[in-house]
């Protein structure tokens, strides 16, 4: 802004950038939203079967719905969901404190595991889960946990058992967090212990909130797993399994569009939860050290 | 007595088990046989016991069932089930026989406690050569109160590290030394070693990556693939997930939070229910085909799954919709941290966005984000879901174990789940980890975030 004259067309240029951006943030966000869009238009769909001619559904009705949660006889929905939600709220608690508590040790505590701690962990990463699958039943069933009710205890530990080991992105995340502060705090007495709750955990909600939704999600979109867990026990199925069956042969028939209804019934809880926490990205870490 | 060595690394102490041979007294010596002895003789009652009771316990168990484990985990058991006709009822009767996959579970589980013994067994003596050491020299010996109190100050880690340690031991390290094993064993339903299975050593190894086995020219195809995808799946989203969130969190942007809800949203979906509706979207008769046929742009259906190169290409592009929301989400937490007086003074400087995006946003984003990176990657490698429900594989040549869009992981899925190889899913794993290992220790160790944690504070 030296020169009056070049201001107009560096505003309009900016006009136009902002313009372009918009445009194309929109276009991205149809594309993102379609699938969406689609399993809500084929939920309330009227025509049953899993393929159509048209886009647009012919017929609309809410019975897909009310089939969902009162046709219990052959697939229970209302109980894989409350399965579903007993398992990722418990698993997701666990998995979030597993997650802090050693991110917070492995970022600001010096001692001599450590380093080798660090590198198994990344170690162990690289196999994949399925391999040991087969092995987690059969230890599960040993404890005594693969029968009746206990199956939900047993899908809790398989999600939130070996959370600690995702330690990295929060890791990196507390390394970012001025040590100044901790100093401070150290300096007018407080433990390490008091560091962590009343000082690291407060600052990073970016993170805490990433951390409880991706454990919390982890129930709801796992079929394998659970598949393995559950096997027969039909009583014990979460959702997902729940929806998995329902694309099966002998069912797809009649509950594709109940499969649809099911998929967003079970996205609303986590799509509530994203809104509540949006705004923990917004504000983020900024302002934490002033000066 | 008192004599301290000199400090050679950060964490060495001079209460090693070697001191506690050599120079303690006859108590110290005495807490090797009985453990607890030391701390009970200078006063860590509660400490002592605490020891004493874990030994009683691992004594117990191994008379109980762990020596019978051990003694049956060479030969994985030798008797069949057998069939007996019992004459007086008129029916078959069962001996139940050996069960080698339980044999080697219990082995395995024996051995690790076994091994978490002796780590227990060493602190016990340290500490009691310590309470020693401490009486001797007339210093205050903690008491089991300060003990615990320290684990909320020095002694932080173990108190935080202890649950989710355990948890990693139960449900991530033993299953896998069990299905490691497993890779050395025939237990596959090639010659009926469903329940009776026996060591072979590194025959299947051997089977896998020989170039003249079709199981092994499927695994070296199976792996260039893998790679192919993975080094597409991994720089893809991260590139075109970290410009969507530069362009989000533009000072002119405006509405940031609906956009980032916008893409966020499609995580709330969970991936086997978008995945699969793809996958019925994507059918020679499914939504997009007869969509385009109507418009009249083509007249015979595209062949998404069913061409090898049009698959390929296909769950490449599918998973940029899946994997560049979680890159938004994981990048722009990272984004806000970095410090805003960079930005001014590079733009004070005269910086155009360019400048501003390889000079500061860059270096920070791949210092904070490289062990991500790596995760993508090896996550990619394993992605197990993106596979299995969109293309399960296909296009499948006739006869072979694996199709042609089939990573190391489905395929190990397919071949332990549907075909009941064992054996030879247990290798596969071990490939894809030797793989993996090679490529995440070289890089991870010369990235700036191992080697100078403090790069950016």
């Amino acid at each position: 802004m030296m020169k009056k004259k070049e201001a107009v067309p560096v505003r309009a240029r900016i006009a136009i950038t902002n313009f372009f951006v918009h445009v194309c943030l929109a276009v991205l966000s149809v594309i993102w939203l379609f699938p969406i869009f689609w399993v809500i238009l084929t939920s309330f769909r009227g025509e049953k079967g899993s393929y159509m001619s048209t886009f647009f559904p012919k017929t609309y009705t809410v019975n897909n719905y009310i089939k969902l949660f009162t046709e219990t006889s052959v697939l229970n929905f209302p109980r894989m969901f409350t399965n579903t939600l007993i398992i990722a709220v418990c698993s997701c608690i666990i998995s979030t404190f597993f997650v802090l508590a050693v991110s917070y040790c492995m970022s600001r505590l010096k001692f001599r595991a450590r380093k080798p701690f660090m590198n198994v962990a990344l170690v162990l990463k690289l196999f994949p889960a399925f391999m040991s699958m087969i092995a987690v039943y059969y230890i599960l069933k040993a404890m005594g946990l693969s029968e009746g009710a206990m199956i939900r205890v047993a899908l809790i530990l398989v999600y939130s058992g070996g959370a600690g080991i995702e330690f990295y992105i929060a890791k990196g995340f507390f390394d970012t967090i001025p040590k100044v502060l901790d100093e401070a705090a150290f300096l007018d007495g407080a433990t390490k212990f008091q560091v962590f709750t009343k000082i690291t955990v407060p600052l990073s909600k970016p993170i805490i909130v990433y951390t409880i939704i991706t454990t919390f999600i982890a129930p709801w979109v796992d079929f394998i797993f659970a598949r393995v867990i559950c096997r027969a026990n039909a009583d014990y199925y979460t959702v997902a399994l729940g929806l998995w069956k329902m694309l099966e042969k002998e069912y797809i028939d009649n509950w594709y569009t109940a499969f649809a209804a099911g998929s967003v019934c079970i996205s609303i809880p986590i799509a509530i939860l994203f809104v509540i926490t949006q705004r923990f990205y917004s504000s983020g870490m900024s302002g934490a050290v002033k000066g | 007595m008192g004599k301290r060595k000199k400090r050679v690394n950060e964490f060495a102490s001079p209460y090693t088990i070697g001191n506690a041979v050599k120079k303690g007294d006859l108590i110290t010596k005495l807490s090797m046989l009985f453990m607890g002895a030391g701390n009970i003789a200078h006063g860590q009652i509660v400490k002592g016991f605490l020891f004493l009771i874990i030994e009683i316990n691992y004594i117990l168990f191994m008379f109980q069932n762990g020596l019978h484990n051990l003694e049956m985990l060479p030969s994985l058991g030798t008797q069949a089930q057998q069939e007996i006709w019992n004459e007086k009822k008129g029916i078959y009767e069962y001996i139940a026989g050996d069960n080698s996959l339980l044999i080697l579970l219990y082995g395995v589980l024996t051995l690790s406690i076994t091994a978490g013994f002796v780590l227990l067994w060493v602190a016990s003596l340290r500490s009691a050569y310590k309470a020693e050491v401490l009486s001797k020299t007339g210093k205050h010996i903690s008491s089991f109160k300060d003990d615990i109190k320290d684990l909320f100050n020095q002694n932080l880690h173990i108190l935080l590290m202890t649950p989710p340690v355990m948890g990693i031991l139960l449900f991530t390290i033993l299953p896998l030394i069990f299905m490691i094993t497993m890779a050395f064993t025939n237990y596959s339903k090639y010659d009926d070693h469903l329940v009776l299975f026996d060591w072979v050593g590194l025959a299947n190894f051997a089977k896998v990556l020989s170039f003249h086995d079709s199981i092994g020219q499927t695994f070296w195809s199976v792996l260039a693939w893998t790679i192919i995808w993975a080094i597409f799946a991994t720089g893809l989203n991260y590139v075109l997930g970290m410009i969507l969130a530069i362009v989000i969190n533009r000072k002119d942007t405006k509405l940031k939070g609906l956009w980032r809800f916008c893409f966020v949203l499609s995580i709330a979906i969970p991936q086997f229910v978008s995945l699969l509706i793809m996958r019925t979207m994507l059918q020679p008769e499914g939504a997009v085909n007869t969509m385009l046929k109507n418009i009249g742009l083509i007249d015979t259906a595209l062949p998404f799954f069913t061409n090898t190169m049009w698959a390929r290409v296909t769950v490449i592009v599918i998973n940029l919709w899946i994997g560049i929301p979680y890159t938004l989400m994981q990048v722009t937490g990272i984004l806000q941290n970095i410090p805003g007086e960079l930005y001014e003074s590079a733009r004070v400087d005269g910086a155009n966005v360019f400048d501003i995006f390889f000079k500061i946003t860059l270096p920070y984003m791949l210092f904070v984000t490289t062990p991500y990176l790596i995760m993508q990657f090896t996550g990619n490698v394993n992605n197990f879901n993106v596979i299995y429900l969109l293309s399960q594989g296909h296009p499948t040549p006739v006869g072979s174990t694996a199709g042609k869009t089939d990573l190391l992981i489905t395929w190990l899925y397919k071949l332990t789940i549907d075909q009941q190889y064992f054996n030879l899913g247990a290798v596969i794993g071990i490939m894809t980890f030797t793989v993996l290992a090679i490529i995440a220790i070289v890089t991870y160790r010369n990235t700036g975030s191992y080697k100078d944690e403090e790069g950016f504070q």
